[in-house]
């Protein structure tokens, strides 16, 4: 033909090539923009609501945390088997930060962006919490924290479902004070935030009960510290000045089962000089021979042997999902248990899983704990527990010396300290601030981003 | 009449009445302990005490060994060894009881102060000498004033010269707190508690109060003497828990002295070598839990020779397959192994899992013991002989063996040993694995006093070069004087400075004597240059 004809034909072509790419291109901007259809599970037509869970698998740390990432896994289970939430599949999204402070930051991030989890239950250590924090409020995400910890925080995105310093350290000092007649006091903790904060607060509550400065003792060691030969010496001989002396321990981690092994290689018997820990539970003392330790004590919220229909329901099913008897529930699995539940009805209130709106139908939830009352999530984003002593027994169970007769509210701002004994939190509106000075009548920090 | 007979039935019967009120009182006193009231409990074991009742010592006891039921109508049982079950208050067998129809009895603390108390008292007599010196002990702590008749009497009839010590000793204690006792009598109980001289009298004369003058000033004078002593003792317990923890430090730090010392090479693996240890005690604890429990106590001399090869056969293979392409090139070496030792780590994560391992303590390695002024705790005091022997060991087999020799040659001149037709490659890689079966051994040790976990080696990779490097790379002995000067400085910095402090206080001082004398305490002569 003519080049006329080849020039024409060619343009035809060309515009028949430019159409088919069009047409192309939309095709796969359409079928990028739909979600994938054979990925969903089986409830056809809704996406699944996922949930982050934060806890460390490895390391220091996974001692204690693991059994919280196997207890949300359960609890999540539970739930799909009820028919999910608002008739969505739960589908959980595991990551390890691996005992490492920076690594939580990293993983929360991840999770709130990349995955975009509805929620977080997760961290154990304040300095994870503190090192996640700024990620949840940036990304305006939610984490349930449920571990007792030192207070002196409240942020618009975290819920408090462990105990402030007034629902566990307070009421073990006074137990050792009045029934024991403790005035010798030994603050012994690992060196990070939780810690120190916490002793901060004991040194001023017990200077306002009246002990003196050289009846307290307060000694710091690093994460993982194992060689504690001179430390329990130490302790042996602050606590042969002629008054009864006791060990208030907020040691983490796997620190402690050397730092008990020490103890029980050196004689110091609970008759003599009682420790009570704060961290230590069932699933810390799991692997140790607890029978030198028998009469030693604990503050928490929860035991494994509270007595209760609702608490042996629980431990009958977890030992049904991890198919192992032997396996100890300890009171961060309660507060777990407590917090996914209010966490559930925060959702369904709220119609929901945007965080605002969650966040704001989350305060006045209630849910059942284990030892048979109804915890209820405060203004303050913390929750009501009772608060319970036991001491170890040779089975590494907890025998309950002591309980508050009701449910305690928590002060999440110290008032023993000056700089913080006139804040509450309280996150209705319209005050909606985390540290609210009712003196000056000003919001200090943490108020609700506009 | 009838009242004549009244009034004899009466007396007649009035024996038996303190009878049937002990029997009574018994009732009362074990309802009491089964209440689960922890205040009614305390009552009731000072009672059951009181009452005279002869199973009361059982019973006491038993609460306070942890075998004591109770079932859902309050009535108490005692088990047996054996696990069968007896009432507890009359004695009788309970077949075909089992514990899952009971309820532990727990005793609190308070209680357990009571039980102590109670139990000095009703054990004086008991016809076991260990038995009467614990309850003389008992008593003595709790220094009960209405224990003295009892005391006295028990004084009187004793035969073995430690109890009748305890005896005084407890005796004192007691009158010391009885105010309307005579002055010379309270001042030789001070006298007998100086005596004693530990920490438990000292705090127990430090608690006295409103003394008269003289046995005030002669309390005074008896605790700044405990207190001299103690400040000595306490200089030597330092050295031992320095010498302790040096013997750690040599442990882990003696393999790295050789493959860092003879052969130049930097292994950051050298950790994981001494977690594959730790990890194969306890492989060999649960193969011989489940084979030969008959043998268990011993699992730690059959852990040691395993050990040896698994880390020994995995340096081997490190070498043969890493290391020896890297040599004199120590930046690569070094991050060739960091990888290595992360490969490690995440390898036996993924075998057993990234949880802590429980290693148990054989029964002959715990406790403690008391020398003079001295607490030897066993377990430690195992590991500086074993430290010492696996040190002597090492120099033996370097100097006396024929792989020894070759070692050295290697070490001192490659070329010319070469020369002298040794295989040099093969000495290193025997070499290699002779540090790592050392840092194996040192796996089994820690085991016993650290947490197993993949992280393990992590915990002591620093140290173990910092020895290396302080006390003079490739010298044995550097190592040991190195090791022991650490551990003794940081011994006696941590009740001054704290653990953390203590710690930086110790890099600080070695990076400042590395200044000084680069090659450490005591340098090899005569290296020659790395192949």
């Amino acid at each position: 033909m003519t080049s006329t004809d080849t020039n024409v034909s060619r343009r035809k072509l060309g515009k028949l090539g430019v159409a088919a790419a069009t047409i192309a291109a939309l095709g796969a901007v359409k079928a990028a923009s739909t979600p994938a259809r054979a990925q969903a599970p089986a409830v056809v037509g809704k996406a699944p609501i996922k949930v982050g869970i934060l806890h460390s698998l490895s390391g220091t740390m996974a001692i204690s945390e693991s059994t919280l990432k196997d207890v949300m896994l359960m609890l999540i289970e539970n739930q799909n088997a009820k028919g999910g939430l608002m008739g969505r599949k739960l589908e959980p999204v595991v990551v390890d930060p691996a005992s490492n402070w920076p690594l939580f930051a990293e993983k929360a991030r991840q999770l709130l962006s990349v995955d975009k989890v509805a929620a977080v239950f997760g961290c154990w250590t304040s300095v994870s919490r503190k090192s996640v924090l700024p990620v949840f409020e940036e990304l305006n995400g939610i984490l349930f924290y449920p571990v007792q910890y030192e207070g002196q925080e409240c942020s618009r995105n975290v819920f408090y479902t462990g105990a402030a310093p007034n629902q566990q350290a307070i009421p073990a000092v006074d137990y050792l004070m009045n029934q024991i007649g403790v005035k010798r006091w030994v603050l012994e903790g690992t060196d990070y935030v939780y810690p120190r904060t916490t002793n901060q607060i004991l040194e001023a509550y017990l200077h306002l009960k009246g002990f003196k400065p050289e009846d307290i003792l307060i000694n710091y060691t690093p994460f993982g510290f194992s060689d504690w030969q001179n430390e329990v010496a130490k302790i042996k001989q602050f606590g042969s000045a002629g008054k009864k002396t006791a060990v208030v321990s907020t040691i983490n981690g796997d620190a402690n089962v050397p730092f008990y092994k020490e103890l029980g290689n050196q004689g110091i018997k609970a008759t003599d000089i009682p420790v009570v820990a704060f961290s230590v539970g069932e699933q810390e003392l799991a692997g140790l021979d607890t029978k030198p330790l028998v009469g030693h004590m604990a503050a928490w919220n929860y035991f494994e042997s509270v007595r209760t229909p609702e608490n042996r329901a629980f431990i009958a099913e977890w030992h049904k999902y991890t198919k192992d008897p032997k396996r100890t529930t300890n009171d961060p699995m309660e507060a777990h248990y407590i917090g996914f539940n209010m966490w559930l009805k925060g959702v369904q209130k709220a119609g929901t899983t945007d965080p605002d709106a969650v966040i704001d139908a989350l305060i006045g939830v209630t849910a059942p704990n284990l030892s048979g009352d109804v915890s209820a999530l405060m203004p303050n984003h913390h929750i009501t527990k009772p608060v319970l002593i036991g001491e170890i027994e040779p089975n590494g169970q907890f025998n309950i010396v002591s309980r508050t007769p009701g449910l305690v509210v928590a002060q999440e701002w110290s008032p023993y300290i000056d700089a913080t004994k006139d804040l509450i939190g309280d996150w209705r509106a319209p005050m909606s601030c985390g540290a609210f000075n009712v003196a000056t009548g000003k919001c200090t920090g943490g108020g609700k981003k506009a | 009449m009838r009242r004549v007979l009244l009034l004899l039935l009466f007396v007649a019967l009035l024996p038996l009445m303190p009878v049937m009120a002990h029997a009574d009182g018994a009732a009362d006193a074990l309802a009491a302990i089964g209440s689960g009231n922890l205040d009614q409990m305390r009552q009731g074991i000072a009672d059951l005490a009181a009452s005279g009742d002869p199973r009361a010592v059982i019973i006491i006891e038993s609460l306070n060994n942890n075998t004591l039921f109770e079932n859902d109508d309050n009535v108490l049982f005692i088990q047996n060894t054996d696990g069968s079950f007896v009432n507890a208050a009359t004695g009788a067998a309970a077949p075909g009881l089992t514990a899952d129809a009971l309820q532990q009895v727990f005793a609190d603390i308070r209680a357990r102060a009571v039980i102590n108390q109670v139990l000095g008292q009703l054990q004086l007599f008991s016809p076991d000498a260990a038995t009467r010196l614990n309850a003389a002990e008992a008593l003595f702590r709790s220094h009960d004033v209405a224990a003295l008749p009892i005391l006295a009497k028990a004084m009187a009839k004793e035969t073995d010269p430690a109890v009748r010590t305890r005896l005084e000793q407890a005796h004192a204690a007691a009158v010391l707190f009885f105010k309307d006792a005579p002055v010379d009598q309270q001042l030789a109980a001070v006298a007998v508690l100086r005596a004693r001289g530990d920490l438990d009298s000292r705090a127990l004369l430090a608690s006295l109060s409103g003394q008269p003058p003289e046995v005030a000033a002669a309390t005074r004078a008896a605790v700044e003497t405990i207190d001299r002593s103690l400040q000595l003792w306490g200089i030597l317990q330092n050295i031992y828990y320095g010498i302790s923890l040096g013997s750690v430090l040599l442990l882990a730090a003696a393999g790295l002295a050789i493959t860092f010392g003879v052969m130049g090479v930097i292994n950051m693996a050298h950790g994981e070598m001494v977690m594959l240890g730790a990890y194969t005690t306890y492989v060999v604890q649960q193969v011989m839990h489940q084979v030969a429990p008959g043998w268990y106590q011993a699992n730690l001399l059959f852990a040691v020779p395993l050990a040896f090869l698994v880390s020994g056969v995995v340096g081997i293979a490190i070498e043969r397959s890493l290391i020896r392409w890297l040599y004199g090139r120590p930046l690569e070496t070094l991050l060739a192994t960091w990888g290595l030792s992360l490969v490690l780590q995440q390898a036996v994560r993924s075998i057993f899992s990234a949880q802590n391992k429980d290693v148990d303590t054989p029964v002959w390695m715990s406790g403690d013991f008391h020398l003079a002024g001295l607490t030897i705790t066993l377990n430690r005091l195992y590991i500086i002989m074993f430290a010492a022997v696996v040190l002597f060991a090492l120099m033996a087999a370097l100097r006396y063996t024929p792989l020894g020799l070759r070692m050295r040659a290697v070490t001192q001149n490659r070329l010319m040993a070469a020369a002298m037709g040794i295989r040099t490659p093969w000495i290193d890689a025997l070499t290699f694995g002779l540090g790592s079966g050392v840092a194996g051994i040192a796996g089994v040790a820690l085991s016993q006093i650290d947490n197993v976990s993949p992280n393990l080696g992590q915990n002591y990779i620093i140290d173990s070069f910092l020895v290396v490097v302080f006390g003079g790379v490739g010298n044995l002995w550097g190592t040991t004087v190195g090791a022991l000067t650490l551990g003794v400085i940081n011994k006696f910095l941590e009740p001054i400075a704290g653990a953390v402090l203590g710690k930086i206080v110790v890099l600080v001082l070695v990076i400042l004597f590395i200044q000084r004398r680069p090659r450490g305490m005591f340098p090899l002569k005569g290296r020659a240059a790395e192949a």
